[in-house]
């Protein structure tokens, strides 16, 4: 039993706005997933109809077993949420909006849980500091703190790192990975690909609604993944060698590199080959080097081709 | 029930209420003070007695109605719009609560906070006249009633509202011109006899007479419509929140 099972959920706002369209996506216990996709693809409505936010217009999720909508007392208690904006009450005290989010979730009082989870996102020294009083990330870890604070099971972090400097977003990074060693299933939404690819195990990509695909995220990688070979040459060449004219090969860089690209899936690659036809071209080499494709072109090869389709 | 929740909204709002303690307590001290100085004072060496008791004993329970409404609805209201307003009430709604307990913790913060501020102004009060109370557990269980019905009330309002001007559209246009006029200060026996009749269409007439009458023995409409009137607006406010449960109305979408 997977411990998020969403199947077949549409969510159409009041405003006609159908903002799901039949997403189905399982989250194993104690996974990282990221949900890739532009801005307006689904990622808030799916995490909000997950918690309890909105309300799926049809469709089931389950969350340990629990229906969001029929037992959502269970489903909800195994869940933290951190949003996407810094939803923080100004004047309130950091320890006490961590106090309120536990009670909230129905835990009694456990204030050597709230030290440990306080001191393990560096804001124990700024536990009575008012909200307004903090720098921005630093109201990001208390959104997180408040997220952690009943134990849940699995935790939604809706673009964690938005607006956030490189430093920050590597501390986030950082935490997302401790929790994870903790054994807390953890599902984040981002439309940075860099970031998927930091720290997920396993994406899903998610466009106009509807999840485009699910991988662990080396075989989406290797599986969709191509590589380029740039060949540098010694002497620039104004045009390609008729032998290698049906190659498929690009001039980059004021005739000095030879771009070749491939699939690193296939049997027969080709390079080989290609090397010796570029010798035996009576080109000389100075240098070669392959560059694996990143998510981002996965990505973007993705969602156009969902568009081409529609 | 999460009673834990509950008692977690609870202690949330009350914290908010002791972190202006000063604006809490000390507001209403000043503010039944003036009223005290103006009406008693200055409006009451000239009425002197009304039905045997002294002007300023008899504006007291008026006074006390009248701020434990505005405070009540006001502290209510804000309570449930201001999470709304900043975003917060993603957690509400992410919560293994219900609306009932959200409802309970908000309603029996504002509650809370508007009998302790009446409590408040009934000892103020005592500081300027003699006071005595004829039926202590009626007077308790008036002021009591009214402080729910009313929370309840701000609640609505609270989560009807979608913007400030909006939270406090009812409390000024409504609220407070029927608490005025809603005999407070006076008796309804003191007005000319068309107004009388107009008046006995203002419910809050219904609740000050009531509470007026725990206080004296004496009272503007018998005590039982009184009693009626607080119940039917509990129930009228009961009603409306079952209403907005069934259909998560401006809640979740």
């Amino acid at each position: 039993m997977p411990m998020v099972r969403i199947t077949d959920v549409r969510k159409a706002y009041a405003s006609g706005l159908e903002a799901l369209k039949g997403a189905s996506l399982d989250i194993h216990e104690g996974e990282i997933l990221a949900l890739l996709g532009p801005n307006g693809a689904g990622k808030t409505t799916l995490i909000s109809t997950i918690c309890g936010i909105t309300q799926p217009t049809s469709g089931t999720i389950t969350v340990g077993g629990h229906d969001v909508v029929t037992d959502y007392r269970g489903a909800r208690s195994l869940v933290g949420l951190v949003p996407q904006e810094i939803n923080l009450e100004p004047f309130e005290r950091v320890i006490n909006t961590v106090r309120f989010s536990r009670g909230l979730f129905g835990k009694p009082k456990d204030d050597a849980l709230l030290e440990r989870i306080l001191r393990q996102l560096s804001l124990w020294d700024k536990k009575d500091n008012r909200i307004m009083e903090l720098s921005g990330g630093m109201k990001r870890r208390v959104l997180i703190a408040k997220a952690l604070a009943h134990e849940p099971r699995v935790l939604f972090l809706d673009e964690p790192t938005a607006g956030v400097d490189v430093e920050l977003r590597r501390d986030m990074w950082e935490i997302v990975a401790g929790l994870k060693k903790a054994g807390v299933t953890i599902i984040l939404t981002t439309h940075y690909i860099e970031e998927a690819e930091a720290i997920a195990d396993r994406i899903a990509v998610i466009n106009k609604g509807e999840i485009l695909l699910v991988e662990e995220k080396t075989a989406l990688m290797t599986r969709l993944g191509q590589k380029e070979l740039r060949i540098e040459l010694h002497e620039p060449v104004d045009a390609l060698p008729a032998a290698l004219a049906d190659r498929g090969l690009r001039i980059e860089e004021g005739g000095q590199v030879l771009v070749y690209t491939y699939d690193t899936a296939q049997e027969r690659t080709g390079i080989a080959t290609l090397i010796r036809e570029v010798s035996e071209a009576g080109l000389v080499l100075r240098d070669l080097q392959t560059r694996q494709n990143s998510l981002e072109d996965i990505f973007v090869g993705l969602v156009s081709k969902q568009e081409d389709a529609a | 029930m999460n009673w834990q929740a509950i008692r977690a909204i609870y202690v949330f709002e009350m914290s908010r209420f002791f972190r202006t303690l000063l604006q809490s307590f000390v507001s209403p001290v000043i503010s039944t003070s003036l009223y005290f100085v103006v009406f008693g004072a200055a409006i009451g060496s000239r009425i002197d007695q009304v039905e045997g008791v002294s002007y300023g004993a008899f504006i007291v329970p008026g006074l006390i109605m009248l701020s434990v409404m505005t405070q009540a609805i006001s502290n209510a209201s804000f309570g449930i719009y201001f999470p709304k307003f900043i975003g917060t009430i993603y957690e509400l709604l992410s919560a293994p609560i219900n609306f009932l307990e959200i409802v309970l913790g908000y309603v029996g913060a504002a509650a809370t906070k508007a009998l302790f501020i009446g409590i408040v102004i009934l000892g103020t009060s005592a500081l300027f006249v003699d006071l005595s109370i004829q039926h202590p557990l009626a007077m308790l269980a008036f002021l009591v009633l009214t402080c729910l019905s009313f929370a309840l009330f701000g609640f609505i309002i609270g989560i009807w509202a979608g913007n400030f001007e909006q939270l406090q559209l009812i409390p000024l246009l409504v609220v407070t011109p029927l608490v005025f006029l809603g005999g407070s200060f006076y008796s309804i026996s003191m007005l000319p006899p068309v107004w009388q009749t107009i008046s006995f269409f203002n419910p809050v007439v219904y609740l000050v007479s009531g509470f007026r009458w725990s206080f004296f023995g004496f009272a503007d409409v018998p005590i039982g419509l009184s009693l009626l009137a607080i119940a039917g607006f509990t129930v009228l406010c009961l009603a409306i929140i079952w209403w907005i449960f069934k259909t998560g109305w401006r809640i979740r979408q």
